[in-house]
């Protein structure tokens, strides 16, 4: 046993609740971003999916509504150490993005409005694990949540799911974003608690 | 980036000062400290007997000065960890640390834009690093601090940021209760606050916004309606979740 902080006992502990290491469970939804708040009107919002030979895919909100969607209900893990358990969305997935979308590239930059990026790897967008998200809890998701449509990817560290999502970059290397050039993981596992570079 | 890799360090507890009745700041000798800069922050993890522990992130309050590490905690009622770190903790005791966190929200003394701080009640933390690294450096940049308050009596540094300081302007704006004969009539941020307290746009300054989210919002959007360029705000949130 290791080091204990004299006369700590914490939290009554809820046996039933299983959060990532570090990690604490919050009932509210805290806002964590690097900068002003974007505000993108619908007319002129623009989601885009560009591959490594240079094709654009685009769609217009009116397009991105059109399409199929889901509403994933999914835990919250954010790398400040707050997890949100059961988060209900409603938004269109990846695969359903990708259909269309002819590529081998292994690795994503994820772009959006203001300037934010993020990376991770293409394998993690697809197979039922990422989401363009538009709605949270039954109502449109506020700016200062990342709307009008933000990135879910809810199986890594909480700065991976970009708000204000403009477009993803598909890239035959990996480019850090903002934050994992700023000393974060580059990949986020918050089960494995990779925080910062080196865990 | 560097990859040098955070490592959990034992940090001793030296000093003790009270700020506000539910504010002290907590200064941790810290061995093998590689420095910070302005801004960051650090993890604390405190672990219970049965093994049970948790984590938290906290704003250093002052520049790197060797192994002394300086934090202002906050207690937040029914928080788990700052009613702990704000009123059990003694000198002598010990804590986990890793750190410094966080590349984007500081500020460097080689820095010469002139800088905008505005902070909302404990967002003064990171800001008041910054103005203690400006003072440490000897740096003559211009400083303004907009510093938002519920009422007097929650002030931190309140002496320190009383005593002159040439080229830093400090304004207090008070949203509840404001003290005897102050001019401003008490209410929240307002872009005539900014606007006084702050730099014109065409300054470029450098501009920090920490405090609770509302705030932060209101801040950051009034700056950009000024006309202030989105990438020279930065901003740090936070809310007394978890505690």
């Amino acid at each position: 046993m290791g080091f204990i902080s004299r006369g700590f006992h914490g939290r009554p502990r809820d046996e039933g609740v299983k959060l990532p290491p570090g990690q604490y469970l919050v009932h509210d939804f805290p806002v964590l971003s690097a900068g002003p708040t974007p505000r993108v009107p619908l007319d002129r919002w623009e989601f885009a999916i560009d591959t490594e030979d240079g094709r654009t895919h685009r769609w217009s909100w009116r397009e991105l509504m059109a399409l199929p969607s889901e509403t994933p209900t999914v835990d919250l893990h954010c790398v400040t150490k707050w997890s949100k358990l059961g988060t209900a969305w409603k938004g269109v997935s990846l695969d359903t993005l990708f259909a269309d979308v002819e590529s081998s590239a292994e690795y994503a930059l994820v772009y959006s409005y203001g300037g934010y990026t993020t990376n991770l790897p293409v394998e993690d967008l697809l197979d039922g694990k990422a989401w363009i998200v538009y709605e949270f809890d039954g109502e449109e998701l506020a700016a200062a949540h990342g709307g009008p449509a933000r990135l879910l990817v809810p199986h890594l560290y909480l700065w991976k799911s970009a708000k204000w999502v403009q477009g993803i970059r598909l890239l035959n290397e990996d480019w850090p974003g903002f934050w994992e050039t700023a000393g974060y993981h580059n990949y986020g596992d918050p089960w494995r608690e990779q925080r910062y570079q080196g865990d | 980036m560097n990859g040098r890799r955070l490592v959990w360090r034992i940090a001793r507890l030296v000093e003790i000062r009270d700020e506000t009745p539910s504010a002290r700041t907590l200064v941790f000798q810290i061995p093998d400290w590689p420095g910070h800069l302005a801004g960051q922050h650090v993890d604390i993890r405190l672990t219970a007997e049965d093994g049970y522990s948790t984590q938290r992130s906290y704003s250093i309050a002052a520049p790197a000065d060797g192994e002394r590490v300086e934090l202002t905690i906050q207690r937040v009622p029914d928080g788990e960890v700052s009613p702990y770190l704000s009123e059990e903790l003694a000198v002598g005791d010990e804590v986990e640390i890793r750190g410094p966190v966080g590349g984007w929200f500081v500020w460097r003394p080689d820095g010469t834009a002139p800088v905008l701080l505005v902070a909302g009640g404990s967002g003064i933390v990171p800001l008041m690093a910054m103005i203690r690294a400006r003072r440490q450096a000897g740096s003559r940049t211009p400083f303004r601090l907009v510093y938002s308050l519920r009422e007097p009596g929650e002030r931190y540094y309140a002496g320190e940021l009383r005593r002159p300081d040439p080229g830093l302007d400090v304004t207090y704006l008070y949203t509840r209760v404001v003290p005897d004969g102050w001019a401003r009539p008490p209410g929240r941020l307002t872009v005539a606050d900014l606007n006084t307290g702050g730099w014109p746009a065409d300054f470029t300054p450098a501009c920090y916004v920490c405090g609770p989210t509302g705030f932060v919002e209101t801040a950051a959007d009034i700056l950009l309606a000024m006309g202030h360029d989105a990438r020279a705000i930065k901003t740090e949130r936070f809310g007394p979740t978890g505690g």
